[in-house]
C-alpha cells in the first residue's frame, strides 16, 4: 500500500519495536498504546499552541502586542498558565453533587479525543477508517453537550445551570444545519467514509463545488464549539462562565483543554470535508494538512476577535430560520446538479 | 540559592523540591489572572491598562476571569463602601489559593477623599489582606502595571518580604 510520510514513519517504528520485542502481538499492542498517547500528545500540544496563537492574534487585531515577556516572544506564557493552574487550590462547592461534578471534566475529554480516531491526517494515516466515518464524527461531537449539562447541573449554581441549558439549546440547533450541510458533501462524494471524501477531492476541493454548504458548515461549527460570536454558553457578561463557573484549577484546565481540542477537531473537519484534506502539490501530505488546519484555525480566531457576541434568540433565529432552509435548499440543488451531471 | 540554605542540612541534596517550588513561583508570578471587578473610577484606569496603549497582556496578565474560582488576583479598584464590603469579602473567599490582592488608588488604600465619610471603608485592608498598595487618585495605568510587577517580584522572592517585616 502506498502511504504518506506519517505512514512510513509509523511502519518504521513498528518494525523497530517488533525487532526489539520479537513478538508480533506485543508490538502491535505497544503500537496501539503509542497511537492513543499520540492523540493525547497532539491535543495537549495543540491546545498550548492555540492558546498562545489566540492571545497573540487577539493582540494584533486589537492593535496590541500580546504576551511577549515570558520566554522568547512569550512562547512560554501558556506553559506558565498551565503550571499555575496545576498548583491552584481545588475548591469543591459544599452543595455540589460531588461525584458527578468531579467526573464531568474527565468525561468531557472522551468525545473530544474519540473524534480524532477517524480523521485522515495523511495518505493512509487514519486510526480506524470507519465506513460511517462522518456519521461517527457527528454522533460523537454531539455527546459533549451531555457533559456540559452534567457539569452545570451538578454544580448546583444558578449560572451554571442556565449555561448548561443554553448549551443544550445551542448545540441542538447548530447540529441540524451542520448535518444537512455535510449531507450535501456526502452526496457529491458518494461515501460516508472519511478517506473516500478526501480521495474525491484530489482534483477539485469541495469548497468550489459546495460553497453554500461550506458557509453553512463554518457558521454552525462555530456554534457547535462555542466560539464567539456564538459563545453564549459562557457569555461572561450575562452568566459569569456558564457551566464552568464553579470549577477551579486543574478541573477547569481540563475544560479549557477540551475546548481547544474541539477547536482543532473543528478545523480538521473543515479541512477534510471542504479543503481537500491532505491533498496538495510538492510538499508531503501531512505538511499540507497542518498548513490548512492552522489557516482554518486562524480564520476562526479572526472571526472571534472581529465580531461581538450575539444574543441567544438571534443565534437560534439564525440557525433555524436561515441556515436550515438554506441547507435544505442546498441539498435539493446538489441533487439536481448531480442528476444533470450524470445525464450529460 | 537562598531557599537552599534554609533547607535543613540532611535535605540539602533534595534539589527537586526547590526546583518545583521555583517552577511554581515562576509560573504563578507570570500568570496573574485578575478578577473582572471594579468598584468606581479607578476601574476605568484598570480597563485602560488592558487596552491598546498600555497593554497589560505583554506580561500575560490580561486574562480577566469573570468567575472568582478561576482568578488569582483581586484588583480592588475604587471606593469600597460598607454596604459593598460583605460581597467583596465573599468574592475574595471564593477565590482559590494562592490568591493575591492589589489595592488600587487612594480610596482602596485608606479611603481617599472620602476617608471621613460614614459610609466608606477607610482602606480595604480592614476587610481583606492586601499584597500591594498603589497610590494615586486615580493611579495611571503604568502605575497599575508597576504594581503588578511589584507583586510579581513579591511572589518570586517571598523571603525578602518576610525579612523586611
Ligand atoms: S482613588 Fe480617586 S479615582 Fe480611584 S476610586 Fe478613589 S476617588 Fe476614584
Amino acid at each position: 500500500m502506498q502511504g504518506g510520510l506519517l505512514v512510513i514513519l509509523t511502519d518504521k517504528l513498528f518494525y523497530g519495536i517488533n525487532y526489539l520485542s520479537g513478538n508480533e502481538f506485543i508490538s502491535q499492542l505497544i503500537m496501539v498504546i503509542v497511537q492513543i498517547m499520540a492523540i493525547f500528545a497532539v491535543i495537549s500540544l495543540a491546545a498550548i499552541i492555540q492558546v498562545y496563537m489566540e492571545r497573540r492574534i487577539c493582540g494584533f487585531i486589537q492593535d496590541r502586542l500580546g504576551p511577549n515577556r515570558v520566554g522568547p516572544w512569550g512562547l512560554l506564557q501558556t506553559v506558565a498558565d498551565m503550571i499555575k493552574l496545576m498548583g491552584k487550590e481545588d475548591i469543591i462547592p459544599v452543595k455540589a453533587q460531588r461525584i458527578l461534578w468531579g467526573i464531568t471534566p474527565m468525561l468531557l475529554f472522551i468525545p473530544a479525543a474519540l473524534i480524532y480516531a477517524v480523521f485522515p491526517f495523511d495518505d493512509g494515516a487514519v486510526f480506524v477508517d470507519l465506513n460511517v466515518g462522518i456519521f461517527f464524527v457527528m454522533a460523537v461531537m454531539s455527546q459533549s453537550v451531555l457533559m456540559f449539562l452534567l457539569g452545570g447541573f451538578a454544580s448546583e449554581n444558578k449560572y451554571s445551570f442556565m449555561g448548561a441549558m443554553r448549551a443544550v439549546a445551542q448545540m441542538l440547533s447548530s447540529e441540524i444545519p451542520m448535518a444537512f450541510a455535510v449531507l450535501a458533501v456526502v452526496m457529491v462524494s458518494g461515501s460516508l467514509k472519511m478517506t473516500d471524501i478526501v480521495a474525491a477531492q484530489s482534483n477539485m476541493w469541495f469548497i468550489a463545488v459546495e460553497p453554500l454548504a461550506f458557509i453553512i458548515f463554518t457558521i454552525s461549527i462555530l456554534m457547535e464549539i462555542n466560539r464567539t460570536p456564538f459563545d453564549l454558553v459562557e457569555g461572561e457578561s450575562e452568566i459569569i462562565a456558564g457551566p464552568f463557573t464553579e470549577y477551579s484549577g486543574m478541573r477547569w484546565a481540563l475544560f479549557f483543554l477540551a475546548e481547544y481540542a474541539n477547536l482543532l477537531s473543528a478545523a480538521i473537519l473543515t479541512v477534510t470535508l471542504f479543503l481537500g484534506g491532505w491533498h496538495g502539490p510538492v510538499l508531503p501530505g501531512i505538511l499540507w494538512f497542518l498548513i490548512k488546519v492552522f489557516l482554518v484555525i486562524f480564520l476562526f480566531m479572526w472571526i472571534r476577535w472581529t465580531y461581538p457576541r450575539t444574543r441567544i434568540d438571534q443565534m437560534m433565529a439564525l440557525s433555524w430560520k436561515v441556515l436550515l432552509p438554506l441547507a435544505l435548499f442546498n441539498i435539493a440543488a446538489t441533487g439536481i446538479g448531480i442528476y444533470i451531471y450524470n445525464w450529460m | 540559592m537562598e531557599i537552599k540554605e534554609r533547607v535543613p542540612e540532611i535535605l540539602r541534596d533534595n534539589v527537586l523540591l526547590t526546583t518545583v517550588d521555583g517552577l511554581f513561583k515562576w509560573a504563578r508570578s507570570n500568570s496573574l489572572w485578575p478578577l473582572t471587578s471594579g468598584l468606581s473610577c479607578c476601574a476605568i484606569e484598570m480597563m485602560c491598562a488592558a487596552a491598546a496603549r498600555f497593554d497589560l497582556s505583554r506580561f500575560g496578565y490580561e486574562v480577566f476571569r469573570p468567575s472568582p474560582r478561576q482568578a488569582d488576583l483581586f484588583i480592588v479598584a475604587g471606593t469600597l463602601t460598607w454596604k459593598m464590603a460583605p460581597p467583596l469579602k465573599r468574592l475574595y473567599e471564593q477565590m482559590p489559593n494562592p490568591k493575591y490582592v492589589i489595592a488600587m488608588g487612594s480610596c482602596a488604600n485608606e479611603g481617599g477623599p472620602f476617608a471621613d465619610a460614614y459610609s466608606v471603608v477607610p482602606g480595604v485592608d480592614k476587610i481583606i489582606p492586601v499584597d500591594v498598595y498603589i497610590p494615586g487618585c486615580p493611579p495611571r495605568p503604568e502605575a497599575l502595571i508597576e504594581g503588578m510587577l511589584k507583586l510579581k517580584e513579591k511572589i518570586r522572592h517571598p523571603e525578602l518580604i518576610q525579612k523586611v517585616e
